[in-house]
């Protein structure tokens, strides 16, 4: 099956997620959230959101609580690191998968 | 309106007549003229169209990428080492599909310097994927300078128009300008099929793979491969459009006729010379000359070089007994471009090779050296009486 | 005096979509993320070839939003006049222009077409985002690559020549906007941004990148090493606008506070430095110092 009826004759690219895969595959440790420490979710109200502001990868949502989009979540850190109240540790994917089979 | 003015200011208003909106030249020998008459007509309001003074050939370029991307119609201008710097563009606007048109004054190219008339500045551009042509006279350089913006708005593919510096680009010629309404019944206003727009966005030329790959919409996108599959399938196409163009300008303006090819007393030639530019009509002066003595020869414009029409060519030649190619320029370390193509024209359209032309490639006018008549007369005078001495380049001092 | 933005009043629409190719830890995937922000919709982005063009995605899929248009590595300054010119001359002047470049395609081979519009006056915004390399290729040295720093051309000995200094470069153009920023203070690059898109002719931001695979450490640190280098007073955030110089954000409260962190905390996070000498350490502290005396004394940049 070839391309010859293809929309487009130039490299012409639309909008879309995954364009490396699923990047989440890259991951070696993943971000969790404590509920309890996290200032949003404690508090129920609008706060914080230093993982949402500092995510290079868009996958931390502006919720109450923040969720963490596990497909493409690459594992990089920097929510963990930037949470000021500590509430994300980083946790091995190995664990995590033990834990999903288990 | 008839008027007698230079070639350069030809292409100026055929530019003007095209509606031209973007404008993006840096000067060069003999270029230079042309780009001034546009600032002229800018800044006095007579095109409405956006100057934009740059820097370089490189951003030249650049700007009527951006430009053409955008949806305007866009123009540059260039000669030589210009041409030669903004090469990385000119492939890149080929493959981006950008209907953009620029007039090349032909000069030839440093090392060392040069500011005068040969081809190889444009010559050298051949593999680019660009639609080239090769005007004779200033009537050719304005007429087709227009249909230029046609061809490319209809084909997705840039245009290059070229003509010979000084010896067009500077001299006075008589030619008649179209009238602006008859041009506008000629050539629509651009309307791009696709233009950088954020209500509909999209990511254009970025790194495409070398496989096929799914879209966002679940369908097999094209490997860089197919992208420049399509280009070459639509520059080959392009010989019927850019035939279709001169029919549809012929039948407005009533003049053209030769957009592949003009012959001249050709038709029961043994012996064609074969040119392009300028040097075309002052070989017209040259078979006269050799007609009066006996000989039956014929001149071969090739008008358009790219894409080749090797249809064309090689019709008008099968009946020849010898074809001399007189060029302007090298494909170094092995001979002219333009005799290359044309050998290799009547290799695949001649039905019975044995009793194909024999081709001479002959070599002109290098760095401007001053092609005399009588030089061209008596180099073919030699040519038809057996061999031409030495190496074949008319006019060299050794 | 415009309010600064905060976490909280920060729009919430993203204009980038996850599972992109940057490397894990990517400043410019903060920088990108939150500078589209500032920018919104009704905007064209030029991009030359860089990490953003891998980022931006590989056809036929891409992980921006918005209309954008890849160029040759030259050009991309010329490629924006271009677009620009084209609205105009369509009416369509509403639509920002942007170009997105690193520090090669801005201060290296771009810069040639990226004065050439600063001269013109030509109506766009010019975002560098510099991590301090050719970090696409495989972290090879650039005019702004650090003194000392280790890259896949200066391996053993590290670079000899000191950071080009583009936005002074930019400033001498005389411009009507010239700011420096950090991936590591996204809220300061925002206000920058909108700031700036309000104003007439070229306006130029140097958006310092920290890049975990080419400085050498830890990509959780990405914000942290950013951070250490204003702290530091070694990458400092400011603005110049029409030629007026002013600090701002954590550098402004620097200069108020009167002491900055030692410069080597932040080289010795980062082991694209390991082999720095501690003459060569000793010199690059000198030179921070003596900048921040001509803040201090109102000298500006």
């Amino acid at each position: 099956m070839g391309t010859r009826g293809y929309r487009y004759k130039t490299s012409h690219s639309l909008p879309g997620p995954g364009d490396g895969g699923n990047t989440g595959s890259w991951r070696v440790q993943r971000p969790v959230i404590d509920l309890t420490r996290c200032t949003p979710a404690k508090r129920g109200v609008e706060a914080c959101f230093s993982c949402w502001l500092y995510c290079p990868d868009v996958v931390v949502s502006r919720t109450i609580p923040p969720q963490i989009d596990y497909a493409y979540c690459k594992g990089c850190g920097i929510c963990a690191e930037e949470c000021p109240t500590k509430a994300i540790t980083m946790v091995d994917e190995s664990v995590c998968h033990e834990r999903e089979e288990g | 309106m008839h008027i007698i003015e230079t070639g350069n200011v030809a292409a100026a208003l055929g530019v003007q007549l095209a509606g031209v909106q973007v404008v993006a030249a840096y000067p060069i020998t003999p270029q230079t003229p042309l780009t001034e008459k546009l600032s002229e007509l800018i800044e006095a309001g007579e095109m409405d169209a956006r100057y934009v003074p740059v820097e370089s050939e490189h951003s030249a370029l650049a700007v009527c990428i951006g430009a053409s991307s955008a949806g305007a119609r866009a123009f540059t201008a260039t000669s030589a080492n210009g041409l030669l710097y903004m090469h990385e563009q000119v492939h890149w606007a080929a493959g981006a599909r950008l209907p953009i048109v620029m007039c090349v004054a032909n000069r030839a190219v440093g090392a060392p310097w040069n500011i005068w008339n040969d081809h190889q500045d444009s010559i050298s551009q051949r593999d680019t994927g660009w639609i080239q042509i090769y005007s004779c006279d200033h009537q050719q350089i304005i007429d087709d300078t227009l249909k230029a913006f046609r061809v490319a708005e209809t084909t997705s593919i840039p245009v290059m128009v070229c003509y010979d510096g000084y010896l067009l680009s500077h001299t006075y010629m008589p030619f008649a300008v179209p009238e602006q309404e008859m041009v506008a019944r000629f050539l629509p206003p651009f309307h791009p099929s696709y233009a950088l727009d954020p209500d509909a966005p999209a990511n254009l030329n970025t790194v495409t793979l070398p496989e096929i790959r799914m879209d966002v919409h679940g369908e097999m996108a094209h490997g860089y491969m197919e992208i420049r599959y399509l280009l070459q399938e639509d520059l080959r196409n392009a010989v019927q459009v850019v035939e279709e163009t001169d029919a549809a300008f012929q039948e407005l303006f009533g003049r053209g006729g030769v957009p592949l090819v003009e012959p001249y007393r050709c038709d029961d030639a043994e012996y064609v010379v074969v040119a392009m530019g300028s040097l075309t009509y002052q070989l017209w002066d040259v078979i006269d000359a050799l007609r009066t003595e006996g000989h039956k020869v014929g001149v071969l414009g090739v008008r358009l070089y790219r894409p080749f029409p090797d249809a064309a060519v090689a019709a008008a030649l099968q009946g020849a007994r010898g074809v001399f190619v007189m060029e302007k320029a090298l494909s170094y370390g092995y001979e002219g471009a333009l005799c290359s193509d044309l050998k290799s024209a009547l290799y695949d359209h001649l039905p019975d090779k044995s009793r194909a032309p024999f081709v001479k490639g002959l070599v002109a006018g290098i760095g401007g050296r001053e092609i005399k008549t009588v030089d061209l007369t008596d180099a073919l005078r030699s040519g038809l009486a057996g061999s031409i001495p030495g190496p074949g380049w008319i006019g060299i001092r050794l | 005096m415009t309010a600064r933005t905060t976490i909280l009043s920060l729009p919430r629409e993203e204009y980038v979509h996850p599972g992109n190719r940057a490397c894990t830890g990517c400043g410019l995937g903060i920088a990108y993320r939150i500078g589209l922000k500032a920018l919104g919709p009704d905007t064209i982005v030029i991009v030359p070839p860089s990490c953003l063009t891998v980022l931006q995605g590989l056809f036929p899929v891409a992980s921006t939003k918005l209309p954008s248009l890849n160029v040759t590595f030259a050009s991309t300054a010329a490629a924006a006049t271009g677009v620009l010119e084209a609205l105009k001359a369509q009416g369509r002047e509403h639509t920002k222009v942007v170009a997105w470049a690193g520090d090669g395609g801005t201060a290296d081979i771009g810069i040639q077409s990226l004065s050439g519009a600063c001269e013109r006056g030509d109506d766009f915004l010019f975002l560098c985002y510099d991590n301090e390399g050719y970090m696409n290729t495989g972290v090879q040295r650039s005019g702004t690559t650090p003194q000392g720093a280790i890259t896949a051309n200066t391996p053993l000995k590290g670079k000899m020549q000191q950071k080009k200094d583009v936005a002074a470069i930019m400033t001498a153009h005389g411009i009507d906007y010239v700011a420096t920023a950090s991936a590591a203070y996204p809220l300061d690059l925002y206000d920058k941004i909108r700031k700036a898109i309000s104003l007439k002719g070229v306006k130029y931001i140097h958006i310092h990148t920290p890049c975990p695979p080419g400085w050498g450490y830890d990509t959780r640190y990405t914000v942290k090493i950013g951070e250490l280098a204003v702290e530091t007073g070694y990458w400092d955030l400011y603005e110049v606008e029409k030629g007026e110089f002013r600090l701002t954000g954590a550098s402004a409260g620097t200069l108020k506070k009167g002491t900055r962190k030692p410069v080597k905390e932040y080289l010795q996070a980062q082991s694209r430095f390991r082999i720095m000498s501690p003459e060569q350490a000793t010199d690059v502290q000198a030179r921070v110092d003596a900048k921040w005396s001509t803040y201090a004394s109102g000298e500006g940049c």
